[in-house]
Parts: structure tokens; sequence; C-alpha cells
């Protein structure tokens, strides 16, 4: 996938190694304006460390990763807990790293529904409010990259369809590009333009319907999918060693 | 014209007089020491640093031995010799399997005996260790309140000017790198506010009881606010409390001055301990039944 013009970040080839072991090898892909890029894949196949890669957090042990100058982007980390050493109520949180205006974090707070814990301490929230609060911090900064990290994990159902719908209008308003981790793969599929499957490197990628259509997406996931959809043939062109690693005789 | 010079003239003799006074010299350096070390001590309970505190200050011992052994500037001296310990300690620890807290004892202690067996063989000066280790904040000069106002100037813009960064590296530093902040640059940044701290603060409390002003006031500050900005400024004024009582308590007592600032601390932090915020939602309540009372 070659760098466009709208390219807002690329990664060629990348690999990240610890301790002898590859966690991602030969991962290339790239994010446009206005695009949704969804990664998907078993626990431990690299979503996470690929999404750091993008980000900058990590840095590639080989490869290549180029992203726009002087971008503007948001992350929904998979995890983040607050020390109890820590006093932080959202309205703090909100202005985690640049200043917002109160009409704008009102604003981004309603927009994921929780304009009512503005004053709240960040420690009491439950899983499924701290997501919203965290999506609607992203938000308020006015990305032009958005990474998103399993955001509606603890999320109840109705509200995950609505977050879903949000992340899309977001894209829609900000013209922004989203990098999206996540399991709900039935959900993924209607709303990106652009999917992923990694298990420690790509196993296919392409537009939902090819990816969905492909052995490899039916090994992985064929246990999820609808009975009606799960029609798949053991037809691999490669094999994985039990850490995810391509076999040789591939 | 005439009779305002004149005032001016006594009012200038009388702030001198005022200065000669070791009380008010002491009192002036503590509160500059409680004014830095609140938000300071913020950010090390944050980031689990009262560790890493102790050790640069048990290196700050070492520092007082060099110079007083190569005649060179105490303060300048403890600076540089904490600020080679952190460094030290941030190439330990990315080269050893031994767990931090570990490696920070063994320093601390280490650094703590190299700075006494250096002090044993200057055998031509004689150094009042306790001084040293509990703070001679009633001997403080009119050089030494400059250094610790001066200094703490320099530490609380220097605070300021990484507040953001560091404070998103304290909540999320995976986050604070994605959304270009340079945590990394605020870490060291902090490490050499931390060591200028120690380094003023020296003949305040000593350097065993520096990491107490550091933590006290803070940990008691936690207890009470509801934001981060809100417990910086609390803590400042525990510090300035504890400062001001420990002194008073240690004229009225004659008891020794840095122990007594610390102590005074300790009390504020049990008294902060104490339910207030609940204490604030039962009045409330209580109100607000009443003026329903009233009403009906």
């Amino acid at each position: 996938m070659p760098m466009t013009d709208r390219s807002l970040v690329e990664l060629r080839d990348v690999g990240v190694k610890r301790d002898g072991r590859w966690l991602v090898r030969g991962v290339s892909l790239s994010v446009d304006e206005g695009e949704i890029l969804t990664l998907i894949g078993p626990n431990g196949s690299g979503k996470s460390t690929t999404a750091k890669l993008a980000l900058g957090v990590l840095r590639p042990d080989e490869g290549r990763v180029k992203s726009t100058p002087g971008l503007v982007v948001s992350y929904v980390p998979q995890k983040i807990a607050i020390d109890w050493t820590l006093p932080l109520r959202v309205e703090h949180f909100m202005r985690l790293t640049n200043a917002i205006s109160d009409a704008d974090i009102s604003s981004a707070l309603a927009a994921t529904g929780v304009e009512h814990l503005l004053k709240q301490d960040m420690r009491v929230l439950s899983g499924g409010e701290f997501q919203r609060v965290l999506i609607a911090r992203a938000i308020a900064r006015k990305p032009r990259l958005l990474v998103l990290d399993e955001p509606v994990q603890g999320v109840d159902f109705t509200g995950e369809t609505e977050l879903y719908e949000l992340i899309k209008t977001l894209r829609d308003d900000l013209g922004c590009g989203i990098i999206l981790i996540s399991h709900d793969l039935h959900v993924v599929m209607a709303a990106t333009d652009k999917v992923i499957c990694l298990n420690g490197h790509v196993c296919c990628s392409g537009t939902p319907r090819l990816v969905a259509e492909s052995a490899e997406y039916k090994a992985l996931f064929g246990h999820q999918l609808a009975p009606g959809l799960a029609l798949y043939e053991h037809r691999h062109d490669h094999t994985h060693h039990s850490d995810g690693s391509l076999s040789d005789d591939a | 014209m005439n009779t305002g010079m004149i005032t001016r003239t006594t009012a200038m003799e009388a702030c001198q007089t005022m200065l000669d006074d070791f009380f008010i010299r002491a009192l002036l350096a503590g509160l500059g020491v409680a004014v830095v070390a609140g938000p300071l001590g913020c950010f090390v309970i944050w980031r689990r640093l009262s560790y890493f505190g102790d050790t640069l200050s048990h290196a700050a011992l070492l520092g007082v031995a060099l110079s007083l052994l190569l005649d060179l500037n105490m303060t300048l001296t403890v600076f540089a010799v904490s600020t080679a310990l952190s460094l030290l300690l941030i190439f330990l620890k990315s080269r050893t399997s031994l767990p931090s807290d570990a490696l920070l004892g063994l320093l601390a202690h280490s650094v703590l005996a190299i700075g006494i067996v250096v002090l044993g063989f200057l055998t031509w000066v004689r150094v009042d260790l306790l001084s040293l280790l509990f703070g001679d904040i009633l001997a403080v000069s009119l050089s030494d309140i400059a250094l610790v106002w001066g200094g703490g100037v320099i530490v609380l813009a220097g605070l300021i000017k990484i507040w953001r960064p560091l404070f998103a590296d304290t909540v999320n530093a995976d986050l604070a790198i994605a959304e270009g902040e340079n945590p990394r640059m605020a870490q060291v940044m902090f490490t050499l506010l931390l060591a200028l701290v120690i380094s003023i603060s020296i003949k305040v409390v000593g350097v065993l009881l520096i990491t107490g002003l550091l933590l006290l006031p803070a940990a008691a500050a936690r207890n009470l606010a509801l934001g981060p900005v809100q417990m910086a400024v609390i803590s400042v004024c525990v510090g300035v409390t504890a400062v001001v009582s420990g002194l008073f308590s240690s004229l009225a007592w004659n008891t020794p001055s840095g122990p007594s600032i610390i102590a005074a601390a300790l009390v504020l932090f049990v008294i902060s301990l104490l339910p207030f915020r609940q204490a604030r939602g039962f009045w409330s309540e209580f109100l607000a039944r009443q003026k329903e009372r009233g009403v009906s």
C-alpha cells in the first residue's frame, strides 16, 4: 500500500521483537483521511502492538513507519488504571493533553451520553462509563487520526451499537482517519472501509466483503459466525505454529 | 518629602532588624522550601518516587562531603551528585534485573555510607553530622534564604513548564506519547528539579527528612483534594502550616527544628484523615432538611 497524499500514517513491513520473539512481523498498512481501518485477530495476534506502532508509542525493530508531520492524534488505549493517589475528575481528564473549552468538553461528553459525569471522580466510573469518557476525550481533541483499541469494552449492547454509529459519524464530520481494534465482528464488518486480519502477521486484508470470504478469516473466526454463514473449508495456504508464527512448510 | 524618607529608612531598618532575627530567617527559608516541596511532592506520590527521592537525598550527604573535600560550592556539588546518581539509576534500571526498590535501597545506603566515610577523612574540618542529617534551619543566613527562594522560583517555573507532559505521562504513558507529548524529556526535567529541591533544602530539614517534607503535605492534600491542581495547592498550604507550627513549637519547647516541622506535618496528615467530606455531606443534608421543614 503506497503512501498517497491523503495517507495519514503508513506502516511498511514493520516488525517488533521482544525477548527473541516476533510479536508482529511483516505488517504493512496505511490509513487515509476519512477512512476506517479495522484490525481484527485473536488474542495476542498483535493488534494493539500494531496500533502502538502506528502511534509511535513503539519503535519498530524492522520496517518503517511514516506519519504526516504535525498530525493531531487521539488515542483510546485498551486499559487505563487511575491510581488512588491521583484525584482526577472527568473534567480534569478531558484536558489531559491539551486545553479544551468547556463547551467542547460538554458537547463531546454529550455525544457519548455521559454529560452528567463531568464532576465525577474517574475511579468511581463503571467500565462502560469509563470507555465513554475515553472516547469523549478523544473526540474533543478534534483529531485527524483516531486510534481506538477495543473502545466499547464493558459497554452494554445498545450502547455498543450507538457508539459504533458515533464513530462512523465522526469519520464523516471530522473527516478523520480511524484505526479501530475490535472483537465485535458483525458490527465491525458493517462499519468499516478496510479490514486487516492479524495473527502475528497480516493474514488477509481488503474490503470487509473480501476478508469475510477469505479462508484465513473463516479459519480464525469461523466458530463466531452465524451457522448459516460459517461455510468454511479448511483450505489454508499456510500453517501456524502455536505462537502464531508461520511454519516453513507453508 | 522629608518625613517620607525618614519613614522609609525606619522601615528598612525595621526590616533589617527583623532579618537579623534568626527566627524570622528560619521562617522565610522554611516557607520557601514548603512552597516548592508541595507540588513536587504530589508528583513524587503520584509517580511512586518516594524511594527515589530518598536515594537522591542520601546522595546529598556525599555531595556535602565532596564539596568540603574539594572546596567547591556546596549547593552546586550536591545538585551535581544527586543528578549524577539519578542518571546512574536510569542507566542501571535498564541493565539489571534487580527490582527497582532493591536497587534504590542499595544505592541509597551505599551513598550514605560513602558520604559519611568521606566526611570521616576530613580531619581538618569539623563537620556537624547531625545538622547535615536533620537540618539546621535556625542557622540559615541571608544568602541561604536567597538560595532557597531563587532556586525555588526556578523549580516552580520548570514544573509549570513540564506539568502537562509529566501529568499526562503519570496518568498513562502510552497515551501521552501517542498524543504528541514528550514524556521522556519531562521525566528527566523532573528528576533535575527534584535534585535541585533537595540541594536547596538540606540546610532546612537535612538529608534524612527532605523526603518527609515532600511526602507528608502531599499525602495530607490527597485526603482533601478533588483535582490534581487543587492537591498541589493544598499541599503547599499544609507544608506552610507545618513549617510555621513546627518552628513555633520548637521555639516553645526547645525541640530540634527540622524534626519538629516534620512532626507537625505528620499531625496535619492525621488531621486530614478525619472524614471532612462526609461531614460536609451530612451538613448540607442537614441544611436541606431544615429548609424543607421551614417550608412545610
